[in-house]
């Protein structure tokens, strides 16, 4: 599929034409006195689909959940050096207020956590948390988003049943469906299917796919088949810093670190 | 046919002897307690039931629960016969046939009429105190567990607030009294001569001195005594709340206190109830805090007669069950003539105690149903 994809740029290099979404600059990054990152620098294109691929422990997920600031939920966790740059605006200013910054950055779990209310309640919750009352634009607003997510067909008659009560693939469609209906720019993406079975990830897979014309995404991968499969660019991490970063099929055709290659091939991680 | 080399052994094991003795032991002790509960409850029943069930409709002795509560007289008529009469139908009776008609003239405080002025009074006190032991309860619950920095200090508060739920009542009693009921502000436009200090508002003054003992000092009393655990089980309820929902409001843009609002408290509310609840069947049973704080021995109006408003309904002294049923065992005689009102009121108060704690049950069994992510 990667084929289909015009994947040409320069790779990381920050010459690209147009304005990067999202901009790392040399970030280090600490849970207390333990060093997660180091000096990490990437550029994420608008309306590309980047990976983050590594073992686990290699700060992919914690730069990602930097990315919306979540880890301002976590005591003791801190950028230290450097800075991130989404859409233009550091991200870390005083003046930046994060519930702001995640209505442009929506996230999508490991875990897929729909509320136990129902389907319809589930989508309408951000809308509703930004004022929005009115039960048109609430239907509009849900029937676009559930659209988007490719679940409006199997849920359209049940808007009303509780959300745990669907398989755990039509939930993580949800919590996508959910994240969309905000209307971010960039949606993050946390291990997305590594709660689900194949059929399931071949759904969500499809979903990203689409998805790509109207966001930027950026998705942490274990499957590092579901990295060449969704991403047109992808990351290489390991141990805190960023090995690696091309295009996707560079990466895993032609790497130029051998540590890339080692994992890209199964010898570790 | 014996086989010497048979592996597996018949007969006992040669500690078999020792485990029969210790699940003896530990089941007779059991058994014990569950024995003597029952006997305390069978008699409990066995005369309390006959002074509240009737043999006809509707069954229950309605005029027990919704009566006030009088002093039983009792005596002899001419013709010997035996009358116990609760005092409004006693001084009726002798208005009937003279004060010369009553011959070996007994009475018995407390003894006639029904129990419904400590039961209003302890439906009231536990209402009100349940109401703002929640409120404060839940409103600390959410912050220690949702906003305070978590660290050192707020475990060591944490750990003060659970050793509050061993302080005992008498102390919560004195304590109730001593700030409730003497020094607590009200606003007044003469402040009284014991008030510890005014202050001058221009249209009225805000003035230390206290409630007196009142419904409102009581429950605020009882609060304090259940804020203890009322906080424990909520910030567990809070935390049982999955990290998740947390996550995904505020990865939507949800600022906190919506998320709280919206994610976390609808979720949690069942089991800061539940809980709520059987906290509530304890408060409903103390007497020491309420003792200096609320409750008065006998009184002959409802909490609400004689009052102008709600205002004054909070500012009325109330009967109350446990406290009552101390009156009733401690402070008269006993005699066949008070048995009724003793063992009527204590029977009536474990029913109620009974449905407190049936309720939460049934409320924790639904939740837990309902309730699954």
């Amino acid at each position: 599929m990667t084929q289909e994809h015009p994947a040409t740029p320069a790779a990381a290099s920050p010459t690209s034409s147009a304005v990067p979404a999202i901009q790392v600059k040399g970030v280090d990054f600490s849970y207390g006195d333990k060093q997660v990152l180091k000096d990490v620098t990437l550029d994420i294109p608008t309306n590309e689909v980047v990976a983050f691929i590594g073992p686990s422990g290699c700060g992919k997920t914690t730069l990602l959940r930097c990315f919306n600031r979540m880890n301002d939920l976590v005591p003791g966790a801190a950028v230290t050096k450097g800075s991130i740059i989404i859409e233009g605006a550091n991200i870390a200013d005083k003046a930046i207020d994060p519930v702001e910054l995640r209505r442009h950055v929506g996230m999508v779990f490991q875990k897929y956590n729909p509320f136990p209310r129902s389907i319809y309640d589930n989508v309408a919750y951000g809308p509703r948390t930004l004022g929005e009352r009115k039960k048109s634009v609430l239907d509009e607003v849900v029937e676009k988003s559930l659209r988007r997510a490719a679940l409006w067909d199997e849920v359209k008659d049940r808007l009303d049943d509780i959300a745990t009560g669907l398989s755990g693939g039509q939930q993580q469609r949800l919590c996508i469906a959910r994240t969309m209906a905000v209307d971010p720019e960039i949606i993050l993406m946390d291990e997305p299917c590594s709660a689900l079975d194949p059929i399931a990830t071949a759904h969500v897979e499809d979903l990203i796919l689409s998805l790509r014309e109207h966001y930027t995404i950026v998705i942490v991968t274990h499957n590092m088949q579901q990295a060449t499969r969704v991403s047109d660019r992808t990351a290489f991490f390991y141990l805190g810093e960023m090995v690696e970063y091309d295009t996707t099929r560079k990466v895993f055709e032609n790497p130029s670190h051998k540590r890339t290659m080692d994992y890209i091939s199964g010898r570790f991680g | 046919m014996e086989n010497p080399e048979q592996l597996i052994r018949k007969g006992v094991h040669h500690d078999g002897l020792k485990e029969g003795l210790v699940k003896a032991f530990l089941g007779s002790l059991t058994w014990g307690i569950v024995i003597v509960a029952l006997l305390l409850f069978g008699r409990i029943c066995w005369d309390g039931v006959p002074v509240l069930v009737k043999p006809d409709f509707p069954f229950i002795d309605v005029a027990f629960l919704t009566e006030k509560t009088e002093t039983l007289h009792v005596f002899d008529d001419a013709n010997a016969e035996r009358h116990s009469l609760p005092a409004s139908e006693y001084y009726q009776w002798v208005d009937e046939h003279g004060a010369d008609a009553v011959f070996n003239a007994q009475t018995y405080s407390y003894s006639g009429g029904g129990i419904a002025g400590p039961i209003v009074g302890t439906a009231l006190l536990t209402l009100l105190s349940i109401i703002l032991a929640l409120f404060f309860g839940v409103a600390a619950a959410i912050y220690l567990s949702e906003y305070a920095k978590q660290g050192r200090f707020i475990n060591l508060v944490r750990l003060a607030i659970l050793n509050l739920a061993g302080v005992p009542s008498i102390v919560f009693g004195l304590f109730g009294f001593a700030v409730f009921v003497l020094v607590a502000p009200v606003f007044t436009d003469v402040p009284s001569d014991r008030s510890l200090f005014a202050i001058p508002l221009g249209f009225t003054w805000l003035s230390f001195q206290g409630w007196n003992s009142s419904l409102i000092a009581g429950s605020a009393t009882l609060a304090c005594m259940m804020l203890p655990v009322i906080i424990t089980a909520s910030e567990e309820s809070l935390r049982a709340v999955p990290q998740g929902f947390r996550e995904a409001s505020l990865a939507l843009g949800a600022t906190r206190w919506h998320t709280i609002r919206k994610c976390v408290l609808p979720f949690a509310m069942p089991g800061i109830l539940t809980s709520s609840v059987l906290s509530l069947a304890r408060a409903a049973g103390e007497t020491a805090p309420i003792m200096f704080t609320a409750a008065v021995a006998a009184k002959d109006d409802f909490p609400w007669e004689g009052v102008s408003g709600p205002l004054g309904v909070l500012q009325s002294q109330v009967q109350a069950l446990p406290y009552h049923i101390y009156t009733l065992a401690a402070r008269i005689p006993t005699s066949e003539y008070t048995q009724r009102a003793q063992y009527g009121s204590v029977f009536v108060f474990l029913l109620m105690i009974f449905m407190f704690s049936t309720l939460s049950i049934v409320l924790r069994n639904r939740v837990r149903s309902k309730l699954k992510w």
